[in-house]
C-alpha cells in the first residue's frame, strides 16, 4: 500500500496500520487485505462485487473494519455488502470510503450496505466519506444503506462526510421491529460547487420501536444540499427527526422532514432549522480572543463533531 | 486602568431619527471593583459593549493602560486583556463547556483546571464539563458558565453585564459569594453592571449612568446611600 492509500485509510477508518480483528480492505476495486476471526467471517460474493460479513450470535466487543480506498482516476464501481449480525451480538463496524483523484476522469464508489440486525443484537456502525486529489476529475459517492432490525435490536449509525466529495446521494431505509431502536447521526459539510442529498426513510413497524435521526450539516461556498427524511409510525412507537444546517457564503439548503403517523399510539416529532452562524456566537468567541475566522471554524467544528 | 474620554454613541432609530445613547462620557476606572448602575435604557449595557469593542464609538477615545484602543477590534481588545460577560449568554450547538473554557483560557488546560473554574461558580464540574452549551442548560447555569469563562481568561479587565439578570434567588446568593471571592482574589479591574444593592455593596466605586450620561461617580460609601434613598435618580429597583 502506498503513501496515498495509507493516508486515505487513516482519513476514512482512523487506521494507521492494519487493524486488529476482522477487516476487509478494498483498494482500487481489488482486495487489499482481509482477516477473519473465530466469530466474524467475511466472504466474497460470487455473483456480484461485494462481501458478506457474518457475525456469529453472542459475539461481544469485536470490531470489523471494511474501508474502501480509490487512488486511480477513472475508476467507477458498485459494491454490495451484506452484514448479518447474529442474535445478542454487540459489535462495532467501521466502514468508509476515501477517493484520491489526481486525474481528469471521474472516480466513483457506489455501494449498497444491507444490515440484518438479529434479535437483541447491538451494533454501532461508523461510516466516513472523504475525497482529495488535485485532478479535475470529480469524486462521487452514492452510498445506500438498508437496515432491518429484529425485535429488541439496536443500531447506532454515525455517518460523516466532511470534505472532498463533489456529488453524493445518501439513501437510507430502515425497518424497525418490536422494542428495537435506531439512532442515526449524520454530519455533512459541502464546499465549492458540491452537491449532497440525504434521504432517510424509517418504518417503525414494531411495538415500542423507536428512531432518532439527527442530521447536522454545513453548506459553504456555492454548494447545495437536500435533506429528506420520513419517519413512519406504523405501531406504538416514538420517532424523532432533526435537521440542523448552517448556511455560509452562497450555499443553499433544502430540508423536507416528513413524519407519518399510521397508528394511534405513534408519537413523532420533526424539527428543522437552517440559518447562518448567529452574529452573537461569533462575537462571543471574539471576546475570548479569537479572530472572526477562528470563531467560525470553532463553531463549525463543534457543530459537526 | 481604563479611561473613556468624551465618548459618544449615536444610532439611527426606526423612524430615521438620530438618537444619542451615550453623551460625552468621561470616566476613569482605576479601582479594583467598580459597579455601574442606573435606570433601564440609560446606556449601561451600551457602555459595556463600547468597552469590549462590540459597538464602535461615534466620537471620543478609549484608553487601556494609556494605550488608545478606540479603533481596536473585539479580538484585539480581548487579546490586550479585556473580558466581557454577556447579559444573555450565547448558546452553541455542539460546543461543550470544556470547549469554551479551554478557548477562554487560550491554551490547553487539564480537565482538573477547567473543573476548578466551574467549582468556583458553584457548579458540580463533573456534571457539566462535557455538556453542550445548548438549550438544555438553564439561564442560571449559563450565567455561571459565562462567569467561569471570565475567570479562566484571568485578564486585567473584566466587564460583567448584569450577571444577576435571569438568575433565581437561590443562585443569586451564590453569585454574590462568587463576586465577593473575585473581589478578594482578582489581580485586575472588574466592572460590573448591576441593579442589585448587594452587588453594589461589594464595589469600591459606583458609577451612575442615566440618560446616556454619567450622573454620579464616587466611593460606594458616598453613592450607595443616596441611591437607596432614591435621590438624584429616578429608579426604584435597587433592592431585591
Amino acid at each position: 500500500m502506498d503513501a496515498i492509500q495509507k493516508g486515505l485509510l487513516e482519513k476514512v477508518a482512523g487506521l494507521h496500520e492494519i487493524p486488529e480483528g476482522a477487516y476487509n480492505i478494498r483498494a482500487n476495486g481489488g482486495l487489499g487485505g482481509r482477516n477473519t476471526t473465530a466469530n466474524i467471517d467475511i466472504v466474497s460474493k460470487e455473483d456480484k462485487p461485494g462481501i458478506d460479513i457474518i457475525i456469529k450470535p453472542n459475539t461481544k466487543n469485536e470490531s470489523v473494519h471494511i474501508p474502501v480506498i480509490i487512488s486511480e482516476s477513472g475508476l467507477n464501481e458498485m459494491v454490495y455488502n451484506d452484514f448479518y449480525i447474529g442474535e445478542n451480538a454487540d459489535v462495532t463496524i467501521v466502514a468508509g470510503c476515501g477517493i484520491h483523484n489526481s486525474g481528469d476522469e471521474n472516480s466513483s464508489h457506489d455501494g449498497i450496505h444491507t444490515f440484518h440486525v438479529g434479535k437483541n443484537a447491538k451494533i454501532k456502525y461508523v461510516e466516513r466519506h472523504y475525497g482529495e486529489g488535485e485532478g479535475t476529475g470529480a469524486r462521487i459517492m452514492n452510498p445506500e444503506t438498508v437496515v432491518v432490525i429484529d425485535d429488541g435490536g439496536y443500531m447506532e449509525m454515525e455517518t460523516t462526510q466532511i470534505k472532498g466529495i463533489e456529488s453524493t446521494v445518501r439513501k437510507t431505509t430502515a425497518t424497525i421491529g418490536n422494542d428495537a431502536k435506531l439512532v442515526i447521526r449524520e454530519s455533512l459539510m459541502t464546499h465549492g460547487k458540491q452537491f449532497a442529498k440525504t434521504d432517510f426513510t424509517v418504518d417503525l413497524n414494531g411495538e415500542n420501536s423507536s428512531a432518532n435521526v439527527i442530521s447536522r450539516s454545513v453548506a459553504k461556498d456555492e454548494s447545495y444540499q437536500e435533506f429528506y427524511s420520513n419517519i413512519r409510525g406504523n405501531n406504538k412507537c416514538v420517532g424523532h427527526t432533526e435537521c440542523d444546517a448552517i448556511l455560509m457564503d452562497k450555499a443553499r439548503v433544502v430540508a423536507i422532514p416528513e413524519i407519518s403517523a399510521n397508528h394511534i399510539d405513534a408519537s413523532l416529532i420533526h424539527e428543522a432549522a437552517i440559518g447562518k452562524i448567529a452574529g452573537e456566537q461569533l462575537i462571543k468567541l471574539m471576546t475570548l480572543g479569537l479572530s472572526e475566522e477562528e470563531a467560525e471554524e470553532q463553531i463549525v467544528n463543534g457543530f459537526l463533531k | 486602568m481604563l479611561e473613556l474620554k468624551n465618548v459618544s454613541f449615536k444610532v439611527i432609530d426606526e423612524e430615521g431619527n438620530e438618537k444619542e445613547i451615550l453623551k460625552n462620557v468621561n470616566l476613569k476606572i482605576e479601582d479594583r471593583f467598580v459597579a455601574i448602575t442606573g435606570p433601564n435604557g440609560g446606556g449601561k449595557s451600551t457602555l459595556a459593549k463600547i468597552i469590549a469593542g462590540i459597538y464602535p464609538v461615534t466620537s471620543g477615545q478609549i484608553f487601556l493602560d494609556g494605550e488608545d484602543i478606540t479603533n481596536k477590534s473585539i479580538t484585539e481588545r480581548a487579546k490586550m486583556g479585556i473580558s466581557f460577560a454577556f447579559q444573555q449568554p450565547v448558546r452553541f450547538k455542539g460546543l461543550t463547556v470544556r470547549d469554551l473554557i479551554t478557548l477562554a483560557a487560550g491554551k490547553k488546560i487539564s480537565v482538573a483546571e477547567a473543573c476548578t473554574y466551574l467549582s468556583e461558580v458553584g457548579l458540580c464540574a463533573r456534571d457539566y464539563i462535557d455538556r453542550e452549551i445548548n438549550a438544555s442548560l438553564s439561564g442560571g447555569e449559563l450565567k455561571r458558565i459565562e462567569i467561569a469563562m471570565i475567570m479562566a481568561r484571568g485578564t486585567k479587565l473584566s466587564v460583567f453585564d448584569e450577571p444577576e439578570a435571569g438568575i433565581d434567588l437561590w443562585s443569586f446568593n451564590n453569585l454574590i459569594r462568587v463576586f465577593e471571592k473575585m473581589h478578594e482574589k482578582i489581580n485586575g479591574n472588574i466592572i460590573i453592571i448591576s441593579h442589585q444593592e448587594r452587588i453594589l455593596d461589594i464595589a469600591d466605586k459606583i458609577v451612575v449612568v442615566s440618560n446616556g450620561e454619567v450622573t454620579n461617580y464616587g466611593n460606594k460609601e458616598d453613592i450607595l446611600p443616596s441611591l437607596l434613598r432614591n435621590e438624584n435618580t429616578k429608579f426604584g429597583c435597587v433592592k431585591l
